[in-house]
């Protein structure tokens, strides 16, 4: 026990060392660049580069006279992001398995529809947006469903392609031994191929999980959604000359939105994949 | 014919892959209920294929293959083969009980039922008190322990071994080939064998199919007339070692180009 105690505080003191060394290497660049006045590649003054403990300050500051302190609207803006992020996480995630599962059933429909899956990402999501929020809207759905819509489209495509693999990556002589018992095919998928691709699967959402953060930041901005971290962005943006640590403070908060989904999702990983190989140490 | 039935029956099997490669060319063999058969050869002689042709895991281009009066394919859709592989091929996700059980859960067993043949299973390869480890926790010859469990679990008729101990250190594969004896009495199954040892063959089988390469053809069978059970000490009985000469030098009577008699004679020690 105390040996687990000592390894959680190493880890605690290991993270509080790189966060010191960022705060240093920021500070520092931010002392030499004005005080020998470079200005290559850019100026340094406090609206480029302010102070971090004035992106920390501005989290207390009120966003309009007499009213809430920042984190206020940002706690909020986060809940709202982050349930467009997590439904977008869940539906693109079912979406994807269930598209690499029924790929998997016939090459010949892999190949017929892979190309267009691969072809999907390579249109930009804020071209598709706008027909996804007004298609939607004028069906009364409202606006953060989009939005959730838009990032299950970032989302679902890593699930597909790593399914897939792990779906193919199954022993050959697995699948004799499966047709020696005269396993039906959908055993042969439930019970081998589905619990063989679960490592791949968990692979695919950690690159889901930021993904589907971004995914609904991003697809704010053209639903027209101001309740969301997308929304504040491109609020705090506008005044960027004015209040630049109220853009800097909210890009943390955005940051450490898409972390926690990440290591959501990890210790998902840790508690399924707790008997594999590679787990354990 | 006296003596117990046929189990296998393979008249006239051949298999031709595509681009004109002939696997196997005119095999017949007829195994008996309760026979150990061991199928030797040089490697390309389809041994592994004539093996995957009797489980119905692949489909001959002539002849037919009888199991149990029944066609190979009905006797698969019967549960009446085990296989072993090279690899134990267990499932890293299940423990090593719920690996023995899988097959018992494809019959359609219930629960307690399942539980008791697993314990049961794992008495007889000498693995109580690992049901719940997970197989990579296993040292090679312990995985490939469970992976017989596995195959003869729900009692089949038919017990296929594709190089089951191939893999694993002499040590090991001779300690294993007697629990195989031990275990293939016990349960009374019967066996076909693909190796590539010709001691092994010789050590284990109660007869041994020598097959030629290019295609693969029977060269010829030698009746193993060791008595049972085999020991320890049948690797130093002197009719052992004629056995293993009879082996190889039916092996390169089949050879093309054809080493000599003396040559086989001296290679024997």
């Amino acid at each position: 026990m105390s040996e687990r105690i000592t390894h959680v505080a190493r880890r605690v003191l290991t993270s509080a060392l790189v966060v010191a060394a960022l705060w240093g290497l920021w500070e520092g660049y931010k002392w030499l660049w004005q005080t020998a006045g470079w200005t290559w590649p850019f100026a340094v003054d406090d609206t480029t580069m302010p102070h971090l403990h004035d992106v920390v300050a501005a989290f207390w500051q009120p966003t309009t006279t007499g009213g809430p302190p920042l984190i206020h609207s940002l706690l909020h803006a986060t809940w709202f992001t982050g349930k467009e992020a997590l439904a977008g996480f869940l539906l693109g995630g079912a979406i994807g398995f269930l598209l690499a599962v029924a790929l998997s059933q016939s090459r010949l429909l892999e190949r017929g529809i892979l190309p267009y899956i691969v072809a999907s990402q390579t249109v930009p999501i804020l071209a598709i947006a706008p027909m996804v929020v007004v298609g939607l809207g004028s069906k009364g759905v409202q606006g953060w469903k989009a939005v959730a819509i838009l990032a299950a489209y970032l989302t679902f495509f890593p699930v597909v392609i790593n399914t897939l693999r792990g779906l193919h990556s199954v022993d050959p002589r697995a699948v004799e031994l499966m047709h020696s018992y005269a396993a039906k095919r959908w055993r042969v998928l439930w019970q081998l191929r589905v619990p063989a691709s679960v490592p791949y699967i968990f692979t695919a959402l950690k690159i889901s999980a930021t993904a589907s953060v971004i995914g609904a930041i991003i697809g704010e901005a053209p639903a027209s959604i101001q309740n969301g971290l997308g929304g504040a962005i491109v609020n705090f943006n506008q005044y960027y000359s004015l209040e630049p640590t109220f853009l800097w403070a909210t890009n943390v908060v955005c940051a450490a939105l898409g972390i926690v989904f990440f290591l959501a999702v990890l210790a998902a990983e840790r508690l399924v994949l707790r008997g594999a190989p590679e787990n354990v140490a | 014919m006296t003596g117990p039935a046929n189990v296998v029956e393979i008249a006239g099997v051949g298999k031709s892959f595509r681009g004109g490669v002939t696997a196997l060319e005119g095999i017949d063999v007829d195994i008996r209920a309760g026979e150990f058969v061991s199928l030797i050869g040089p490697s390309g002689c389809g041994k592994s294929t004539l093996l995957r042709i009797i489980g119905d895991l692949i489909q001959p281009s002539s002849g037919s293959v009888i199991v149990n009066g029944k066609s190979a394919h009905r006797a698969r859709l019967d549960h009446d083969y085990g296989i072993v592989f090279q690899d134990s091929v267990l499932y890293d996700w299940r423990t090593v009980a719920r690996n023995v059980a899988l097959p018992l859960e494809m019959l359609g067993w219930d629960r307690a039922r399942r539980r008791a043949r697993v314990a049961e299973m794992l008495e007889l390869v000498e693995l109580t008190g690992f049901e719940s480890s997970r197989p990579w926790q296993l040292s090679g010859g312990m995985q490939q322990r469970v992976s017989i469990a596995r195959a003869l679990s729900f009692d089949p008729a038919l017990l296929l071994m594709d190089e089951p101990f191939g893999a694993l250190d002499e040590m090991t594969r001779e300690r294993l080939n007697m629990e195989l004896l031990r275990i293939w009495e016990k349960a009374g199954s019967t066996v076909v064998f693909v190796t590539h040892s010709i001691p092994e063959a010789v050590f284990l089988s109660t007869r041994v199919v020598v097959m030629s390469a290019r295609p693969g053809r029977v060269a010829g069978i030698v009746d193993v007339d060791l008595k049972q059970p085999r020991t320890a000490d049948t690797r130093e009985d002197p009719r052992f070692f004629e056995l293993i000469t009879a082996v190889r030098e039916t092996l390169s009577a089949g050879h093309v180009a054809e080493p000599t008699r003396a040559a086989a004679v001296e290679e024997r020690f």
